[in-house]
């Protein structure tokens, strides 16, 4: 069970950046451990301190910057390829973000996003511009049971895809590994067949 | 009906499908290692359940393990404990494991083959983007996370949309000194690290038809770096030549059983793809890359795109690209200063890799700066090199040959690049840190790192090849 996710209207974290890996999002050396917690302050940590150093903080990285704020975070197109890591979708969760807005998505990223309750939003590259182009202070709405975004201070809007299994468990907080479960019967013939 | 590949599989793996969702997929084999699988344990243990089919899990330590005094207890604490946790997971669920100290030991992907357990036709999955490499044998191998790690524990199966295909056609002959990471590097070149995204990426083509087993592996394991979901090639007598014999490949009246499923395995003459790319051999020169992503490649004696002549795709990444790597727009990468030699990971360290290195330094020693380690994928393969004699070449030439890991693939042991330096490393990733923070990564084939390793500087191969 994940918590349900419905309509979430926030400010946003921009990171105009393209072709973000996961080896960004959280760096092989943090993936020694053995729960799932924690990870949110290791988010994007190479990007956010000089030298793997906390008291050198660099300023201009916009998860350093006290003007951004929110549960959603913007990212440039491709975000999530490279390595399988869920720890990625995890640190993103534990750093307080629902959502995650990009013009295109890793298919290993987007999977474990979904199974994590963290929402990838796909929009147009040019929508995805007209969002980095807003202030700091501009709130989005994700509407996920209608599946649109919106810029609230100029009302535009753009619609996103989801498959309609996915967007019921998001809905309700349910995870897959409850469904496979329920099917063990379906398995088990399946298996049996095939022997 | 004809079909691809690629379904030709899936159809048959299908337990059923949900209205306007997923497909339940069965899963065959599933491959686990230390860092994807604890909190997937953990998962099932807090449900009270058991892994459903522990005998077609397999079980390895790699990407943590030291590469040297493999003996000795893991110093680095969290290491150990994760190390630690897969072996009580493992004999908690009766897992086979083949850990540290045991002769089977290495990295996933390249054990998996050489023990006969990846077969044509199977569906595989482990909690590591380069599952993919499987798909050489005509496969259905991908990348999981460790949410699903923990599904396919439970159920032996996955929720799965059907993925786009894509074939990518290579015809013709190799160039000298190309060999099959170059054509992968190449492709990458043409399409982006994001051109295959949302596909299943089938290669197919007299040019690969004509690779060796761990050639084509090299191939499949980087079809991830394209984004693509999996990739495959369909089975031929090279696939069941290589197979036959192995300590788990099928025997006897159950051999032929298998091989006459197996020679059905190809897309047929007039199967759909919903994209098609061709490609000339004699196009290909030996590759390098000077980005931060694996589609920021060129041919060694090319120079570096400008902001006028790269592909959209990278354009608005490669001044922070070449900044990070200490690189200008327009210059040549030919004679660029390395300081470290890396070969090993899962797309390079198969003993073929090995006896191409050998081959080439043979009698030769490397440029006194530069630092090469060698680091087999697994126990077989270092066991093989010994047994060949390989070990005391790369002796004499001043290589490391160190113990079995992923090593400074993704630096998550103790084989960092420190800050700065450059790596010429026959590995599938070059991202920003991904070998050490600050590192900087060229990759390229076995045979043009052996060649840096030796002159010092980035050298195109084949002006060292008589
Ligand atoms: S060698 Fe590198 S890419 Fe391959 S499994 Fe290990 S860490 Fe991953």
């Amino acid at each position: 069970m994940s918590k349900p996710l419905n309509i979430v209207k926030s400010r946003f974290v921009p990171i105009n950046i393209e072709n973000i890996d996961t080896d960004q999002i959280i760096p092989a050396r943090f993936l020694k451990a053995t729960t799932k917690d924690g990870f949110g302050k290791n988010l994007f940590r190479d990007w956010r301190y000089y030298n793997d150093d906390e008291s050198k903080t660099r300023a201009d990285f916009p998860l350093n910057m006290s003007q951004f704020d929110g549960e959603i975070l913007v990212a440039g197109k491709n975000f999530g390829c490279g390595s399988s890591r869920e720890h990625a979708a995890w640190s993103i969760l534990d750093a307080g973000f629902r959502v995650v807005i990009s013009s295109f998505f890793a298919d290993i990223f987007k999977n474990n996003a979904l199974n994590n309750g963290v929402l990838p939003v796909q929009v147009s590259e040019d929508f995805l511009q007209r969002i980095f182009l807003q202030d700091n202070n501009t709130e989005l709405t994700v509407d996920l049971e209608k599946q649109t975004i919106t810029i609230n201070s100029t009302g535009e809007s753009d619609s996103f895809d989801i498959n309609s299994y996915k967007k019921t468990c998001l809905l309700n907080g349910y995870d897959d590994i409850d469904y496979l479960i329920s099917i063990k019967e379906d398995i088990q013939q399946f298996e049996t067949q095939r022997a | 009906m004809s079909k691809t590949l690629f379904e030709k599989i899936w159809d048959t793996h299908i337990v059923k499908t949900i209205d306007d969702g997923p497909s339940v997929l069965y899963i065959d084999k599933h491959f686990i290692h230390e860092v994807t699988s604890p909190q997937a344990f953990t998962g099932l243990n807090k449900r009270g359940l058991k892994v459903l089919r522990p005998q077609q899990v397999v079980a390895t330590a790699d990407h943590n393990v030291p590469t040297l005094n493999q003996h000795l207890p893991i110093k680095e604490d969290l290491s150990r404990k994760q190390v630690e946790a897969l072996i009580q997971n493992c004999a908690e669920h009766g897992i086979e494991l083949y850990g540290l100290g045991h002769p089977f030991q290495g990295i996933v992907h390249v054990i998996g083959p050489e023990l006969g357990i990846t077969q044509p036709g199977m569906t595989i999955v482990c909690g590591d983007s380069h599952t993919s490499t499987h798909g050489a044998f005509g496969a259905i191998a991908f990348g999981i996370g460790t949410s699903e790690v923990e599904m396919v524990f439970a159920s032996q199966c996955l929720l799965q949309s059907k993925p786009k295909l894509m074939r990518i056609t290579i015809n013709g002959e190799l160039n000298k000194g190309v060999v099959s990471k170059d054509i992968v590097l190449y492709i990458l070149s043409q399409i982006t690290a994001s051109g295959a995204t949302g596909y299943a990426v089938e290669f197919a083509g007299s040019a690969i038809r004509s690779l060796s087993m761990e050639a084509r592996m090299t191939i499949c394991n980087m079809s991830i770096e394209m984004g693509g979901r999996c990739g495959l090639i369909a089975p031929d007598e090279t696939t069941f030549d290589y197979i036959n014999g192995r300590k788990f490949a099928p025997q006897g009246a159950e051999w032929n059983k298998k091989l006459s499923e197996w020679k059905e395995l190809y897309s047929d003459a007039d199967a759909n793809f919903d994209k098609e790319i061709f490609i000339k051999a004699e196009d290909i020169q030996p590759m390098i890359t000077y980005g931060t992503n694996p589609g920021m490649g060129i041919g060694v004696s090319e120079t570096i795109p400008t902001t006028e002549t790269i592909n959209d795709n990278d354009r608005s990444g490669l001044s922070k690209s070449l900044a990070y790597m200490g690189l200008e727009q327009g210059a040549t990468i030919k004679g660029q200063k390395i300081d470290y030699v890396f070969i090993g990971s899962c797309t390079n360290s198969r003993i073929e890799d090995l006896r191409m290195v050998a081959s080439f330094v043979k009698g030769k020693k490397k440029a006194a700066d530069v630092e090469v380690w060698i680091v087999p994928g697994s126990k077989q393969v270092e066991a093989q090199a010994i047994a060949e004699g390989i070990d005391k070449i790369f002796e004499e030439a001043g290589f490391q040959l160190r113990q079995p890991g992923c090593s400074a693939c993704l630096g998550m042991n103790e084989d960092k690049i420190p800050a700065g330096k450059y790596c010429i490393s026959t590995s599938n990733r070059n991202f920003e840190g991904r070998q050490g923070a600050g590192a900087r990564t060229l990759l390229a084939s076995p045979l043009t790192a052996a060649a840096a390793a030796i002159t010092g500087v980035v050298t195109d191969v084949r002006e060292l090849l008589n």
